[in-house]
């Protein structure tokens, strides 16, 4: 007891961690680092948020991706269903397919992670294209971040690729649909198209033995690598530029305003992380998704009407059915089938589009200063248009996937509804377009002359402590914006 | 010490007890209830969630908030760009036949690029026509049910289909599906000699994106209805089959091709010949016709 009793000579916290640091610093020399990590400041924007909750989604995906690793088994060599789902017992399924049931069935809080895995991988999407429209519609994309726009849009990409793996992995009837029309979208490619699809699928749909292995090794190693990869360059260009921030009191291109990460902002963030974790899991636990073993397991023969894929294939299923129906062909000869509009041209115009805008926007406004203030939508007239219309023309698109379940929920003709959308994706842009130039312009209008309709007097303080009463109309002063004037030279030579 | 939020810290200490009862909940679900996904997703959430309220009550009431100002980093320093690229260049200093070297790194640099791609050739090489046109279909071969079971004409009747696959071919193979419908003998408007009493029989594989085809539309009401066809449920695409499945909507650009069929002196289905076309989706070795 006098061992566990004996008190230790009382030594401060400061000493405490003063020793911790000089332990570091000896082998590391940190403190420099650690200072201006814990002086790092962020400035606080509810929209800023979108990126850090993709950047839990993705932790939480990779802890959860790792656990179904370690049961899922990447083969398609055939095999009796002997576990503890009644219905299928004595089935002939794929190994693949089976494993995925003993996660689902047979391992203990398998079904949980699986779940979460998913709704994951949903929200991972989600927060990764809202994001991208934060940046698009606040400017943020510009000098400097035009670099980090880029290494962006390749994650949006990436994330797609990887889900659509993902799900595609399990063999179970909506998968092997999804691969069926991906072999297919391959093979639509002129020229190569046929030898792509020869290559990647190991032989003619559904594919040789080697398949399911390529799939997988893309799933849980290439595509994260990746992934993981360009996150770390994407948070270490943030701290090398600085957030940006939006035009507040104080607030330059040259400071940035915020609450420093040590102490208040690393709880903060600790918070989001864990409260994205736990919506996943609650998720997980609570509402289920892709229940693979109603679906049951996938034969070339086989499909199902009413078919949805993850949210984000959804705008390519869309651009799949409202093409009209017809190959490319010369003579007697096929140059493209008509997946290559849907399934190739449509995201490579959408993924370019993206890619290009930076450059395409410094080009048509001569501007190639360096921002570090961001623009509120209404700020950029014309870009928050463009914008709005090619989200829009996306969207629309999107919507069209789901015409089938439209038809079923709401019971609108489905040949009527793609004539419906295919008008709707040319003209809705163009009216989305104008109609918000219109309220920008406005917004912008009202705010330059708050006081426009307004007559009166104000009442102002002199410097020597005297009030004064002066006659004020609405066409007085507007008020200032906060912007300051662009930084020095070292920026000019670099546009 | 005075504390920022005496009420902020007693919160954030009940948050993270009941965070970890919620765990420790977690983990006896775990061991004695595990089937119930519910309740470790609950209990696992529920966990999370109080430490959530525990972060960010410490990080907005607990911890110091105050604001600070931070000066952005210059990115651009003239003077030292100029003296950087002066260094890059002068690392060539003394080094007369630069032109040589180079010339020989792109020799060096263009074998080696070679050597690393050509492995990739292990994936597959070749002419592809023969895998992608690959089909079980000829002249005598039976439809099987997937069993193996021979189909006979009389398992169908008018506005009825079925999927029959090529005796003795894997049924996995993409060449061996076929939808097998019955219409009226009068109703076949072309490639009668094909469709014995009506029967006919299409590849099953969707000739837009490769879906199966997995529906048939059979009027029940003729003056309103719509002709019938077969259906694919990925895309729509919709095939006349009274017309050798012409597309009657939806983005495909060829027919199915179609299987010759006629009835053995069992009373069998069995092809006539082969498919009528290529199967599957369209890719640039396809000819139209």
């Amino acid at each position: 007891m006098t061992l566990l009793r004996r008190r230790r000579p009382a030594r401060s916290e400061e000493e405490a961690a003063a020793e911790a640091v000089r332990f570091l610093d000896e082998r590391l020399g940190v403190s420099p680092l650690l200072k201006a990590t814990m002086r790092y400041i962020f400035p606080d924007h509810w929209t800023f948020l979108f990126g850090e909750i993709a950047l839990y989604s993705f932790i939480v995906l990779v802890a959860t991706g790792v656990y179904l690793t370690l049961f899922f088994e990447p083969s398609t060599a055939e095999t009796t269903y002997a576990g503890s789902y009644a219905p299928l017992q004595g089935a002939a399924v794929s190994e693949a397919y089976n494993s995925t049931l003993r996660i689902v069935f047979d391992v203990p809080a398998g079904l949980l992670v699986r779940q979460a895995h998913h709704w994951a991988a949903l929200i991972f999407m989600v927060a990764i294209v809202a994001h991208l429209m934060r940046v698009f519609f606040t400017g943020a994309f510009r000098k400097p971040r035009d670099a980090n726009w880029l290494i962006g849009v390749t994650l949006a990409m990436l994330g797609l690729l990887e889900g659509f793996a993902g799900y595609s992995l399990a063999d179970d009837l909506l998968s092997g649909m999804g691969l069926a029309i991906a072999y297919g979208v391959a093979l639509s490619i002129p020229l190569v198209g046929g030898q792509l699809a020869v290559l990647v699928w190991d032989g003619n749909f559904p594919g040789g033995p080697d398949f399911i292995s390529r799939l997988f090794i893309t799933h849980v190693l290439i595509v994260p690598v990746v992934i993981a990869v360009l996150i770390t360059l994407h948070l270490a260009i943030i701290m090398r530029q600085k957030h940006s921030q939006f035009p507040g009191p104080g607030r330059t291109e040259r400071n940035v305003i915020g609450t420093p990460l040590w102490p208040a902002y690393t709880f903060r963030a600790l918070g989001m992380m864990l409260a994205t974790a736990a919506v996943l899991f609650l998720l997980g636990g609570l509402i289920q998704i892709n229940p693979i073993w109603q679906y049951g397991p996938y034969q070339p023969d086989l499909g199902t009407n009413g078919a949805q894929p993850d949210w984000y294939m959804g705008w390519l299923i869309g651009a799949l059915r409202l093409m009209p129906g017809f190959d490319v062909t010369i003579g007697d000869a096929t140059i493209a089938g008509n997946p290559f509009f849907g399934g190739v041209l449509f995201p490579t115009v959408v993924f370019s589009v993206l890619y290009a805008w930076p450059a395409v926007e410094r080009r048509l406004t001569r501007d190639h200063a360096r921002h570090d203030l961001l623009d509120r939508p209404r700020d950029a007239p014309w870009r928050t248009a463009l914008g709005a219309g090619f989200f829009t023309w996306i969207f629309v698109i999107f919507v069209a996937g789901a015409a089938d379940r439209l038809l079923v929920d709401l019971g609108f003709p489905y040949e009527g509804q793609v004539w419906f959308f295919r008008i709707l994706a040319l003209v809705g842009p163009f009216l989305v377009f104008v109609f918000t130039l219109r309220i920008c312009r406005e917004l912008k209008a009202s705010e330059a002359r708050p006081l426009r309709r307004w007559e009166g007097t104000v009442v102002r303080r002199e410097p020597d402590g005297r009030y004064v009463e002066v006659e004020a109309s609405g066409n007085g002063a507007g008020r200032e914006q906060q912007r300051e004037g662009e930084p020095s030279g070292g920026h000019a030579g670099d546009g | 010490m005075k504390s920022r939020s005496p009420r902020g810290e007693l919160l954030v200490a009940g948050a993270l007890v009941a965070s970890g009862l919620c765990a420790a909940a977690f983990v006896l679900l775990y061991a004695f209830e595990s089937d119930n996904t519910q309740l470790l997703g609950l209990s696992l959430g529920l966990s999370l969630g109080f430490v959530t309220l525990a972060a960010v009550v410490t990080g907005k009431k607990v911890v110091d908030q105050s604001e600070a100002v931070e000066e952005r980093p210059k990115l651009v320093d003239e003077e030292l760009g100029r003296e950087v690229a002066g260094e890059m260049v002068g690392g060539a200093e003394g080094v007369s036949r630069r032109g040589l070297l180079a010339g020989a790194a792109g020799v060096a640099g263009v074998g080696l690029g070679a050597a690393a791609i050509v492995p990739l050739a292990s994936l597959g090489t070749g002419d592809v026509s023969e895998t992608l046109k690959a089909s079980p279909w000829r002249a005598g071969v039976r439809l099987v049910d997937e069993n193996g079971t021979p189909i006979s004409v009389d398992q169908l009747e008018v506005g009825s289909w079925l999927t029959a696959f090529a005796e003795g071919s894997d049924r996995r193979a993409l060449g061996s599906s076929v939808a097998v419908v019955q219409i009226e003998e009068e109703e076949v408007r072309v490639r009668r000699a094909w469709a014995p009493r009506g029967i006919m029989a299409y590849s099953k594989i969707c000739t837009h994106a490769g879906c199966a085809i997995a529906l048939f539309r059979y009027p029940t009401y003729e003056p309103t209805s719509k002709p019938p066809a077969l259906v694919c449920p990925c895309h729509y695409s919709t095939f006349d089959v009274r017309n050798g499945a012409e597309v009657e909507f939806g983005p495909a650009g060829r027919p199915l091709p179609q299987l010759p069929l006629r009835v053995d002196a069992q009373g069998y289905l069995v092809a006539a010949g082969a498919l009528s076309g290529n199967i599957g989706p369209s890719w640039w070795g396809v000819r139209k016709s």
